[in-house]
């Protein structure tokens, strides 16, 4: 296909391979925070080629994974509602709340829709005026343009049985939060292309420029994140520290205008749980004031439910990077794809998902448990 | 979740005031918002599409162009390390790929067309 293959040629990889390796005088240590990127890594066996010149830590990049348990069990709550059709995009139904997970509602009589997008959603709250629609709107930056178009249109619609549960987060601040932890190894990262695609990378200069490290705004195919790691690697070795963008035929710096305008109108910063890490100051996005009649949270009576994360689950560290998902004692026993303890074993953006797909890493677990 | 792939828009209308297309992703075709991409676009483009919503217009001579620097630095590499074999270092290898990386990299490029 046309913008896909040719960022899949195996003659580039293996040269950006070589070059990569040849200019690396040490062990780089880059964070990639996006679970598409994750996902090419993994598959691709990149870290495996690149041996000793870059060590690849994933980071928190799959908003699946860092939607709190307590907003999971909110999303439960209202799809066990009769009058309620809960709608989401197909990842989020597998992952597990307190009790169950949204398959599980939908086996028990509760309406779960799966829908490709935002609008299906408020479409069917139109064909379904005696019910109420509920849409999960979890996601990072690229998903937001979409999320707020839906809310957008059902006020100037006046689909007033629509609304949304959500739970947006932003990048820069989980950036920073690893950044500022005192553990943290990461040198340099590779910044996400479609987050970037939206929102340009003009608020990753001053975090380039406050904690010394390069940041490249990367693309998804093997050949686009080979590129990233070379143009990072090269700033590393020669001492910069700035933000640069790989991914040029999509990404502008000043990103989608009018999409940030949209995201702007609808919604406002606010604080923001992450799964497995805690609350992030300013990381996340909520329904502005003005939009109070479409924000589920506030439509319906959810402030009561509150939960704990499961203490088995080291999601948090595989999402900080302080952890590959083989070195938790849980993964492939106590935790599978079928019956997942944490959600990235659950997304096909999630890390452990990505390591148990691609079949070399299943016995390791065991392995490293025993 | 963030993923997005390249469709060729091969329609352009408008449902009650906002503007919608079609989409072909290799011969599969959708219907995508196409509001944020509204000021620029037209029947031929190539999306970036997330979630049914195009979020960029591909920049097909950015695209070409990193190509292009890429296909060329990867011969550039093979004529420069074939002439070292025998004589070439390990230093001289990584010194290549340096001077090539410096010149007509398609970090560069791209980082300056892109700014």
């Amino acid at each position: 296909m046309k913008f896909l293959s040719e960022y899949r040629d195996p003659e580039l990889a293996r040269s950006l391979v070589d070059r990569i390796r040849a200019r690396s005088s040490r062990r780089w240590r880059l964070m990639e925070v996006c679970g598409g990127q994750t996902h090419t890594i993994v598959k691709q066996g990149i870290p495996e080629v690149l041996g000793e010149s870059v060590e690849l830590i994933h980071g928190p990049g799959c908003p699946v994974c860092v939607t709190p348990l307590e907003q999971i069990d909110r999303a439960l709550n209202l799809a066990g509602r009769p009058e309620v059709i809960f709608t989401s995009f197909g990842d989020m139904l597998r992952v597990p709340g307190s009790d169950c997970d949204l398959f599980q509602i939908r086996a028990r009589g509760g309406e779960v829709k799966v829908v490709y997008s935002p609008l299906d959603a408020l479409e069917l709250a139109r064909k379904n005026p005696q019910c109420e629609v509920v849409f999960f709107a979890v996601g990072f930056e690229t998903t937001a343009p979409a999320n707020a178009m839906a809310v957008w249109r059902a006020r100037e619609l006046g689909i007033e049985n629509f609304s949304v549960l959500v739970s947006h987060v932003t990048v820069p601040p989980a950036i920073t939060a690893i950044l500022e932890s005192d553990d943290n190894r990461v040198q340099g990262f590779l910044a996400a292309g479609h987050v970037c695609t939206v929102m340009g990378w003009e608020e990753y200069e001053p975090l380039a420029d406050r904690y010394r490290v390069p940041i490249v705004v990367t693309g998804f195919e093997p050949v686009d994140i080979l590129e990233g790691i070379w143009m990072a690697v090269q700033q590393l070795e020669e001492g910069r520290h700035e933000v640069e963008n790989q991914y040029a035929r999509s990404v502008r710096r000043d990103g989608n205008l009018p999409a940030r305008e949209i995201i702007g109108r609808v919604f406002e910063l606010v604080d923001r749980q992450w799964r497995g890490i805690g609350e992030i100051p300013m990381s996340g996005l909520g329904l502005r004031e003005e939009f109070a009649a479409w924000d589920a949270e506030r439509k319906f009576d959810l402030a009561g439910i509150r939960a704990s994360e499961p203490a088995e689950c080291r999601a948090g560290d595989v999402l900080r990077g302080r952890i590959k998902p083989i070195e938790c004692a849980a993964f492939g026993t106590a935790c599978t794809p079928e019956s997942p303890l944490g959600a990235p074993m659950v997304s096909s953006e999630g890390a452990c998902a990505a390591y148990w797909a691609f079949a070399r890493y299943r016995g390791a677990g065991t392995e490293a448990a025993s | 979740m963030c993923l997005g792939i390249p469709g060729k828009i091969v329609e352009m209308y408008g449902t009650e005031g906002l503007p919608m297309g079609v989409v072909d992703f290799g011969g599969v075709r959708r219907e995508v918002c196409l509001a944020y991409v509204a000021d620029e676009v037209e029947v031929g483009n190539y999306a970036i599409v997330h979630v049914g919503f195009a979020i960029s217009l591909v920049d097909e001579d950015e695209a070409l162009r990193t190509y292009e620097a890429l296909k060329e630095l990867d011969q550039l590499d093979e004529l420069e390390w074939m002439s070292e074999i025998g004589s070439g270092s390990p230093t001289a290898r990584r010194d290549a790929a340096r001077g090539a990386g410096e010149g007509e990299a398609p970090g560069t490029a791209v980082g300056e067309s892109g700014a």
